[in-house]
């Protein structure tokens, strides 16, 4: 019985993803309850860049990777900013253990990112991502376009690039 | 189905299916110089694969997962494979409800919160219904109903709760646009589990065939509250929360009928360039599962934070501290602060420090009356002090992290940590030593060419007690921002036993294109544990071939 609950299930996975690629269906920011770095609580499908580009990351305090990863893009985000309006959104995925942790670290390396909590896990859950870092590029009608795991050197390159073809109205491929 | 399925697009317009999957699978090779066991399956593997559908203010999506059989170091009763956790969700203006499967938190977790974290094997996810409230701006109501998952099946209690978050920014219009943020909130929670006799057999001195029983009936219903806050101004912000749970005897404190306690205090200064926290934990018998009889970390009702810092580099993370439910008393202070750029000590880019203290102690514990000893079978347990330190020292860590980038290609990450750790509490094995240790680390980062990078990770970790010193090397190199290759050794050089000084090698290769990742690797693991937030699982030593792949779609 098992297993014939299995093959029905990965048989309509298969035709669901097939049935999703012919009719190219738009995917948008799910609506989860969490709270921003000053306490408030957020809707996050209310998340908004004004018609301009969004990079949602996930990290945490303790994931060496996504420190790396937000403080090579800090080097270069108001340039970003500049050329292409783009807003980067950091969802901490840290719990009660280290998420007073997020705001003097946030502060004190002087990141310019609106920082959100998602404390147990929620957001992440809804977006279906496995490990931090994970990142998402968000276009100016707020689909999401495009998504990437971990972070090696050399990453914040492509990503910014995706930007600048968003930007200017470019396919992503 | 099939029809309705590939039609859903037309069917039901707006309906979208997005998902994950991750499989872990290793080749075990016994290897009895480190400790290695012969696996009789030879290969273990976990997987799981997630799937949601969203369709405007609707959400349904299930899990399915697969341990044929579990690996090592995670619970064998794991074996087999189905669909442990589904669930469907509707959000309207004003509520939200959930049936099947869900996970909360309350507060900060101390009272309730059920959570999931893949790489402990842990899960202990709520099946039954929820439903949030907000009437008002910035009030929430939440109120559930729910047993915890136990492996495939649920554990034999049932939990109720009720929670209450009050924004008074939001809620009251004329605090709008204070610069005072203040933050309330509240929770009752309550679990039942059914009537039972617990005996405990002690042995009489000189007589070992003979045994005296105690027995005790332990209470059906067992509740637990707790009130919380925030207060945030400017740069400062200060929170609480405080939590009482009612006698509650269970086989984690020994079957005792004391109450718990526990309060938690943060204060946080920040400003740009600078982060201060500093934050204190009192806690007094605060285990709270859902199933009395429980020893190992399932059913939790609650989640206890260790207020300590997690280690991300192996050799600081080999003395990881896990949180002792029965009381601790513990203090954590933290500076962050960014040397400004362009002055000496900040170069071109400005360096960051941090520095980070933490120390933990058990709790007074005095006994009741003359005849009980402190923690007896059966009885009201012991008497304890609020906020007050015991004498055992379970843990302290020191430690400092500079980061620091050279030039436009060069960076390093540099680290000292001093650790206190008391193995005989932590790992319950009796009469071992304290271990007093240090360890010193580099981690460099060169680019080399526009899109490859170079690591060198270089570790020491100075102690006289357990297995003495250990030194570790890791080289990675990063291809065009989607190929990773290591080598690793691990070398307990210092181990006063000479057949035990032992090199714990390891090789890894990968590749990353867009939400997916591939990760092949071949080595000894050396025996250990793996701590995320204070919640462990014991890793035993293993050696051989292993393979993970992850992918979001």
């Amino acid at each position: 019985m098992k297993k014939t609950l299995f093959a029905l299930f990965m048989f309509s996975l298969t035709i669901i993803g097939f049935g999703q690629e012919t009719t190219k269906t738009i995917r948008k920011i799910p609506a989860v309850s969490i709270q921003d770095i000053n306490g408030h609580k957020i809707n996050t499908a209310e998340l908004s860049n004004n018609g301009k580009p969004i990079i949602i990351s996930f990290w945490a305090t303790w994931c060496k990777p996504c420190i790396s990863e937000l403080t090579t893009i800090n080097e270069v985000y108001a340039d970003w900013q500049k050329e292409t309006g783009v807003k980067l959104i950091a969802v901490s995925i840290d719990d009660a253990r280290s998420s007073a942790k997020v705001l003097p670290m946030v502060n004190a390396k002087a990141w310019d990112y609106e920082v959100l909590l998602d404390q147990n896990g929620d957001f992440k859950r809804a977006l279906n991502v496995n490990a931090v870092p994970h990142t998402f590029l968000i276009n100016g009608k707020g689909e999401i376009v495009w998504q990437h795991t971990s972070f090696i050197e050399g990453n914040e390159l492509e990503l910014i690039e995706l930007v600048r073809k968003l930007e200017a109205g470019q396919p992503l491929e | 189905m099939i029809p309705f399925w590939s039609g859903a697009q037309e069917l039901l317009p707006g309906g979208q299916v997005h998902g994950n999957f991750q499989v872990d699978a290793q080749y075990y090779k016994e290897d009895k110089a480190i400790g290695a066991e012969a696996v009789p399956e030879k290969v273990l593997s976990n997987a799981f694969a997630n799937l949601i559908y969203t369709n405007g203010d609707f959400m349904a999506g299930l899990r399915y997962e697969s341990y044929l059989d579990p690996m090592l170091g995670y619970d064998a009763r794991y074996k087999g494979s189905g669909i442990p956790y589904w669930f469907a969700n509707y959000k309207a203006e004003i509520f939200e409800v959930t049936v099947g499967n869900f996970y909360e938190q309350f507060g900060s977790g101390m009272i309730l919160r059920s959570y999931e974290e893949r790489n402990l094997g842990f899960d202990n996810a709520f099946s039954g219904i929820r439903v949030k409230v907000s009437p008002y701006k910035g009030v929430t109501f939440k109120g559930l109903i729910g047993k915890q998952r136990y492996f495939w099946d649920q554990g034999p209690g049932i939990v109720r709760g009720f929670d209450a978050n009050i924004y008074l920014n939001e809620l009251m219009p004329s605090l709008e646009n204070s610069k005072t943020r203040i933050e309330l909130g509240g929770s009752f929670v309550s679990k039942y589990e059914a009537s039972e006799e617990i005996v405990e057999r002690v042995p009489v001195y000189l007589f070992p065939d003979s045994s005296v029983s105690y027995m005790t009936i332990p209470p059906k219903n067992v509740g637990a509250y707790s009130s919380r806050f925030t207060i945030s101004h400017g740069k400062l912000a200060l929170s609480g929360e405080y939590a009482h749970k009612f006698n509650d005897a269970g086989y984690i404190n020994h079957y005792i009928y004391k109450p718990g306690n526990a309060l938690l205090l943060t204060g946080t200064y920040s400003q740009k360039g600078l982060g201060v926290i500093l934050s204190t934990k009192w806690m007094d018998n605060m285990s709270y599962k859902s199933r009395r009889k429980e020893n190992l970390n399932f059913l939790d009702i609650n989640y206890l934070p260790a207020l300590t810092k997690q280690h991300v580099y192996t050799l600081p993370a080999m003395y990881p501290y896990s949180t002792q439910p029965n009381g601790e008393m513990a203090i954590q202070a933290q500076v962050n602060y960014n040397i400004k750029k362009n002055t000496l000590l900040g170069g071109a880019y400005g360096t960051d420090v941090a520095v980070n203290f933490s120390t933990i102690n058990s709790i007074v514990r005095n006994s009741v009356n003359d005849s009980t000893s402190v923690g007896e079978f059966g009885t009201s347990g012991y008497k304890t002090k609020f906020m007050a330190m015991g004498d055992e020292r379970y843990f302290t860590d020191f430690n400092i992290e500079v980061l620091h980038k050279f030039n436009k290609r060069f960076k390093g990450n540099f680290s000292y940590v001093n650790l206190v750790y008391n193995e005989d509490v932590m790992k319950n094995y009796k009469g071992v030593p304290v271990v007093y240790a240090q360890v010193g680390l580099a981690d460099l980062t060169l680019k080399v060419q526009k899109h490859n990078a170079v690591r060198l990770e270089m570790q020491h970790l100075w102690t006289n007690e357990d297995k003495q010193n250990w030194a570790l090397v890791l080289l990675e190199y990063d291809v065009a921002g989607k190929w990773f290759f290591a080598a690793s050794d691990q070398y307990n050089y210092g181990n006063k036993e000479s057949s035990q000084q032992l090199h714990y090698y390891n090789f890894a290769a990968g590749y990353i294109s867009k939400a997916n990742r591939v990760q092949l690797s071949y080595g000894k693991q050396r025996e250990g544990i793996v701590c995320v937030g204070g919640v462990c699982r014991a890793v035993p030593a293993s050696n051989g071939f292993s393979i993970s792949i992850t992918s979001s779609f």
